[in-house]
């Protein structure tokens, strides 16, 4: 009985939290064309979210590359295509692997950042301040942060993608002696404009989803210094969680 | 002031890389071109059965690419479909009795259409139609045939002696 009870009231805390989070996305949805007068803090923030995250987006893209040139490499050599190799990891990289990734590296660099600043803010009483002083921080600090990482994200993806094909290639070409012309051509053909474009999609929707779930939990962070860290935590848990599960739900869609 | 100056820097940097990213990614991994001046033309082609051709196959003239198939309808009062193909604009010179007919690349590879010449003085322009047509070949189709002449084969033969 006990256990039901506290089911319930965790099912109602979920809800109170997703209905929460919804009405902050609507409040930030109305409020961007304002971050257009400001451009400036949104270029500040695309060099948070993006410019700070490019190392490790690829270094992680041209690993990833490289071990799907290998593992890739090994399977299609038992059926005796080796030739596919690009085909195979362009599209796999296109439309699931780039995206999803991407996200979770994005989760994990810059959505924590975003958190724990926004949380810090919180707990140090900057936002209060700012309200105190006629400043929206929803205008002045949480719009241009949100705007950074959706713009960030496709651009992340691109990136990464492209990095780990050229991943792909230094294994398949260089160490195992596919054909190069091979390699590319026989990608090319098989490669629509649709696939990049599901690709560029799901960034941006994955963005949309990390950059709200670290905004909003920063935001809301108990002023504490626990309070602090459970938000970071919670942002990337979330982040992850709802990255692979709307990875879903777009696909289905898309495809 | 040389902090934010830093700053537009290099998020100048990461954007474009980010916007080289994307093109690269969709002029020279994916198979559509983007040409900046476009001087292609249009002609059509009737078919009775297209088999799995698909709206971007590769129309090609021996073995070359000219040009790409670019919609594919059904027309309700002839009952055939309907094949748009935007051909390159240096490739003007087809003749216009030449015919188009649909072939698979490789065993099991995708279906395109090759344009074999004629010998016409007249060319091909902007709109027109393919008058000679050749539909796709379907394996189905085929192995029953192929099934059925055996099968009248057999029957023939085991009335008189096989003659050596």
């Amino acid at each position: 009985m006990n256990l039901l009870r506290e089911l319930l009231a965790s099912l109602q805390d979920f809800l109170a939290r997703a209905g929460a989070m919804t009405r902050f996305f609507g409040r930030l949805l109305l409020l961007s064309p304002a971050g257009v007068v400001r451009p400036r803090l949104i270029v500040e923030q695309v060099y948070n979210a993006g410019a700070l995250s490019l190392v490790i987006i690829m270094t992680s893209g041209l690993f990833v590359g490289m071990v799907m040139g290998l593992q890739g490499h090994d399977l299609l050599q038992r059926i005796g295509s080796e030739d596919s190799l690009g085909t195979g990891a362009a599209l796999t990289l296109l439309k699931e692997l780039g995206p999803v990734v991407t996200a979770l590296l994005f989760a994990g660099r810059a959505g924590t950042a975003l958190a724990s600043e926004i949380g810090l803010m919180r707990a140090t009483d900057q936002l209060s301040a700012m309200e105190i002083m006629a400043v929206d921080p929803m205008r002045r600090v949480i719009l241009p942060r949100f705007l950074g990482g959706v713009i960030s994200m496709p651009l992340l993806t691109g990136i990464f993608v492209m990095v780990s094909i050229f991943g792909v290639q230094l294994i398949g070409v260089q160490f195992f002696g596919i054909d190069q012309g091979q390699f590319w051509s026989q990608m090319r053909s098989a490669v629509e404009l649709e696939d990049v474009r599901e690709g560029l999609i799901k960034g941006l929707v994955f963005g949309v989803a990390c950059s709200l779930i670290a905004v909003f939990e920063g935001y809301n962070a108990e002023s504490t210094a626990e309070g602090v860290g459970r938000a970071t935590t919670r942002t990337v848990v979330i982040s992850s969680v709802a990255t692979l599960v709307l990875d879903y739900i777009v696909t289905a869609i898309l495809l | 002031m040389r902090q934010s100056r830093a700053i537009d820097v290099s998020t100048g940097l990461f954007v474009l890389l980010g916007i080289a990213a994307i093109i690269f990614l969709v002029t020279q991994i994916s198979n559509r071109e983007i040409s900046l001046r476009d001087d292609s033309y249009r002609v059509r082609a009737q078919f009775e059965n297209i088999g799995g051709l698909k709206e971007g196959a590769p129309v090609s003239m021996a073995g070359v690419k000219i040009g790409r198939v670019e919609t594919i309808r059904f027309d309700m009062d002839l009952f055939k479909a309907v094949v748009t193909m935007r051909i390159d604009g240096h490739y003007d010179r087809i003749p216009n009795d030449s015919d188009a007919s649909i072939f698979t690349a490789g065993l099991l590879g995708g279906q395109y259409i090759g344009i074999s010449p004629g010998g016409s003085e007249e060319y091909l322009h902007n709109g027109d139609q393919v008058e000679f047509v050749q539909d796709a070949i379907v394996l189905e189709n085929l192995i029953s045939k192929y099934l059925f002449s055996q099968a009248g084969k057999e029957s023939k033969s085991e009335a008189p002696a096989p003659q050596e």
